[in-house]
């Protein structure tokens, strides 16, 4: 019997889970992040597609857990453990956080990429989760998928053309 | 204010506003490269921040973008987008020079396209402003060529803080005279949640709530 991998596709503010052979990705990343979280042994993969650093910034009581770093992260684990996978053998790979317009304004949220990027590390070094590797920051954007026969991350760039990290 | 909530007369104002904004911009485009310059009925749509990236192609597609961020009274951000080679027929336009292109880093293909957003995101604006009687602060617009995703969400940031849909008021240039091919620019302007209510206030329309 042959299995056809298919791929997996996360949208703005969402997030999803894939068992080997299949693949997971998300495109146009610019300030966003796209957080991969993966169980080598068990062969599963989560992907975030996170907007903002942390969930105290919504101005509503409901909301999509998705679009926050600190949200998203946890229900990216908890979906990744329903499937077998253990926190404690996690690793990470990450892209995104760029600033993709050189804009000069005191409004905070004109930087937000950097500050998805510091959120992401610090949530990750609290829960022990290694990051493998990163692409993160400039000024593109990037379109990324997450390969469990290698568990590489494909990183795709107008500018750059395709890179593996 | 949520969005599901805006009746057909506050749609009616939105559209009103893609329409003289864009309106405007068509004006000065005209006068810029003297021929004449159609625009569409303005479209208002409530998306999901995914369907919005769809509208114009895909997230990862590759265009050229001006962005300029709102302040004032109606914060918010505006985008004019456009397929780099149809910047490109604009740009040889104004250059008067049939090589010119964005995307073989040419800095004076660059400063007209900064030229030609700056041009057509202060007309809009403008209109918005006189329209509206309120005050409209833009920032030096900027650009970029990229993926119309990455782009875009920067113009989401602050509405995500309080919803997962954007108002998109969309309205499109084309059908320039004198032209083989078709150009297509869309402008969208983003208000963050809160400056509908200042709007429609403003121009007498009753709100909701």
């Amino acid at each position: 019997m042959t299995s056809v991998a298919t791929m997996t596709k996360v949208g703005i503010a969402d997030y999803n889970v894939v068992e080997y052979p299949n693949t997971i990705m998300t495109a146009g990343l610019g300030s966003c992040i796209g957080l991969v979280l993966y169980d080598e042994r068990k062969k599963v993969a989560g992907l975030v597609h996170v907007m903002l650093p942390d969930s105290t910034m919504s101005r509503t009581t409901s909301f999509n857990g998705a679009k926050f770093a600190d949200t998203g992260i946890q229900l990216l684990i908890d979906s990744l453990t329903e499937l077998g996978a253990r926190e404690s053998r996690l690793k990470a790979k990450m892209a995104g956080g760029a600033q993709m317009f050189d804009v000069k304004s005191s409004n905070e949220l004109m930087r937000i990429g950097n500050r998805n990027t510091e959120a992401v590390r610090s949530l990750l070094e609290d829960r022990k989760i290694p990051i493998i590797s990163e692409d993160v920051g400039g000024n593109k954007g990037r379109t990324i998928e997450f390969l469990l026969d290698s568990f590489q991350l494909k990183i795709k760039t107008i500018k750059e053309g395709v890179t593996y990290i | 204010m949520s969005h599901q909530e805006l009746n057909n007369i506050q749609l009616d104002v939105l559209k009103e506003i893609g329409n003289i904004g864009a309106g405007n911009a068509a004006t000065s485009l005209s006068q810029l490269l003297n021929r004449s310059v159609q625009m569409t009925v303005p479209v208002v749509n409530i998306v999901s921040f995914d369907e919005m990236m769809e509208e114009v192609g895909g997230s990862d597609d590759m265009k050229a973008a001006v962005f300029v961020r709102v302040d004032g009274d109606v914060p918010g951000s505006m985008f004019f987008i456009i397929a780099p080679e149809e910047a490109d027929l604009f740009i040889q336009m104004m250059l008067d020079s049939p090589s010119a292109s964005l995307e073989s880093h040419d800095e004076m293909a660059a400063s007209a396209f900064l030229e030609l957003g700056n041009i057509l995101t202060g007309s809009y604006l403008r209109a918005l402003s006189d329209f509206t009687q309120l005050e409209v602060i833009q920032s030096v617009p900027t650009v970029a060529i990229d993926m119309v995703g990455a782009m875009l969400t920067q113009g989401l940031i602050e509405i995500s803080t309080e919803t997962d849909q954007a108002i998109m008021i969309e309205t499109v240039l084309h059908d320039i005279e004198g032209l083989e091919r078709e150009m297509t620019g869309h402008f969208f302007l983003l208000p963050n949640p809160t400056s509908y209510e200042t709007i429609f206030k403003s121009l007498g329309v009753q709100s909701n709530d």
